[in-house]
């Protein structure tokens, strides 16, 4: 292992499966769906009435004047920071050698609504003077970079549904560069408001699945119509793999390589070019080949147009013989789309399936879609072949994002 | 008439406790917002609002920048 190896020592969540990473893997082994009715008021003159809301609200983790001046997006980032450096354990570091890659894909846009509604309504000075630290898209990064007294440098790389993971890449790149020692890295989102359901909606990109929240989410399933929106944060603790050694830190795997690309062909329909031009990068940078690859955590939304094209993109760039032998999962089956937040979620994913050799399963697949060119992990959780190397998680966004992130067992 | 200055530090206790977490037990009137409360400007601006809602005065921005102990403001809205 050369010095410049990033390990991950960390885990931190809060989704719509479970309050913390431990809740979070169990509900996700045993196939237990997070989506739920949307218990509010505006949500009866909408064609989508479900959502994956959090498990756990943030106002039983936080006292109450933190909640006043943090958005929600910046109060799960907090709450699954806190959880990833504690899982750390606390680790002793230079502030000037510590950073933060956390990214969200929409920023704090129920404060910006919020506020604009009070705005309308009392004027200028009921206005919060939290309000722009609050929706700012780097908010929670930020956030994360004082509560921690990081020092090195807080970034928030955005890119639509790619976020999370851009930001598992880009804190890897700060740590082989020297720039940090560690890295506090992830994703956070906090989307769920009538406008954001009515825009994707009118996109028609949701599931309008109402009367049956834990099915709405099916990637890959013929009957698949749309995905659900997710709200959450995943927060991992990155380190470089000497100085992880030099304090005893327990590792679950090694983040071994990130790839990126942008399809530039459309702004909301994806590539399988641009997928397979990323996947092909995180293997590249990760020194891995296409036989080290026994498992990817997909992005698979969900969608009828997206899905599909993805098991093509995997194929043609693992190859065929790679392929057949590479076990892929959709977990947001369970969590739903947790937008900026999806790729620091599924990295835990991706991560823990190595680190403990179980595969969660897409749950919902009732009928596969016969275009569907991979192994999919079906119904029930799956064993990791104990000769496993290495895992995928891919990530794409609006805009063209491609992001594929490779974990190798430590 | 004036409202009685034990009225309005309660009721000052109350805003700094649920705008900046700081226990209303602790709001005393020699106390300093900035440098004893430990409350940021962003705050101060927002316990002023509440401030101005709860006791019927106007504070002008101006006059924020010298309303720096907790007497200050008691001798403000007293005014």
């Amino acid at each position: 292992m050369s010095t410049t190896d990033v390990v991950v020592t960390g885990l931190g969540a809060t989704t719509p499966v479970g309050e913390d990473v431990a809740t979070t893997w169990s509900a996700l082994l045993s196939g237990r769906s997070g989506i739920r009715e949307i218990d509010a008021d505006w949500a009866e003159e909408l064609p989508v009435k479900i959502a994956g809301l959090a498990a756990q609200e943030p106002s039983e983790r936080l006292e109450r004047h933190r909640l006043r001046r943090l958005d929600r997006t910046q109060q799960f980032a907090l709450i699954a920071a806190h959880e990833a450096w504690s899982d750390a354990g606390t680790p002793d570091v230079e502030p000037t050698r510590l950073g933060v890659v956390v990214s969200s894909g929409i920023g704090g846009i129920l404060t910006t609504l919020d506020q604009y509604d009070i705005f309308r309504e009392k004027g200028w000075r009921r206005v919060s003077p939290f309000t722009v630290p609050m929706l700012m898209p780097n908010s929670a990064s930020g956030a994360v970079a004082l509560e921690f007294t990081a020092r090195a440098g807080a970034h928030a790389p955005v890119s639509a549904c790619a976020s999370g993971n851009e930001a598992i890449g880009n804190a890897i790149e700060m740590i082989r560069s020297g720039r940090a020692d560690i890295v506090i890295a992830g994703g956070t989102e906090a989307a769920i408001h009538p406008l954001n359901i009515a825009a994707f909606a009118s996109m028609r990109a949701l599931s309008t699945r109402n009367d049956s929240p834990q099915t709405a989410s099916r990637p890959w399933d013929t009957d698949r119509d749309g995905f659900v929106m997710g709200e959450g944060a995943g927060i991992l603790v990155l380190e470089s793999a000497e100085h992880a050694a030099a304090r005893g830190a327990r590792v679950y795997a090694v983040a071994a390589g990130k790839g990126y690309s942008d399809d530039a062909h459309d702004l909301v329909a994806p590539d399988p070019d641009g997928q397979v031009a990323a996947i092909n990068a995180a293997l590249a940078d990760a020194e891995m080949t296409p036989a080290d690859v026994a498992h990817i955590n997909a992005h698979a939304t969900s969608t009828p147009m997206g899905d599909v094209g993805e098991t093509v993109a995997i194929r043609r760039a693992l190859g065929d013989a790679a392929t057949d032998n590479v076990a892929v999962t959709s977990t947001k089956s369970m969590t739903g789309h947790l937008l900026g937040g999806a790729g620091a979620v599924e990295a835990i994913a991706t991560i823990l399936t190595l680190h403990e050799g179980r595969i969660p399963p897409t749950i919902n697949v009732e009928t596969l879609d016969p275009e569907v060119v991979v192994d999919i992990v079906r119904d029930k959780a799956r064993d990791l072949p104990a000769s496993a190397v290495g895992a995928l998680n891919q990530s794409f966004g609006f805009g063209g994002h491609n992001v594929a992130v490779a974990f190798r067992r430590h | 008439m004036a409202l009685p200055e034990q009225e309005i530090l309660k009721g000052l206790g109350e805003i700094v406790d649920e705008i900046a977490g700081v226990p209303a037990a602790d709001v005393t009137p020699e106390k300093s917002f900035v440098d004893d409360l430990d409350i940021d400007s962003l705050a101060m601006v927002e316990i002023a609002v509440a401030a101005q809602d709860k006791f019927d005065v106007e504070i002008p921005d101006e006059q924020l920048k010298d309303l720096k102990t907790v007497q200050d403001v008691i001798t403000f809205i007293q005014k």
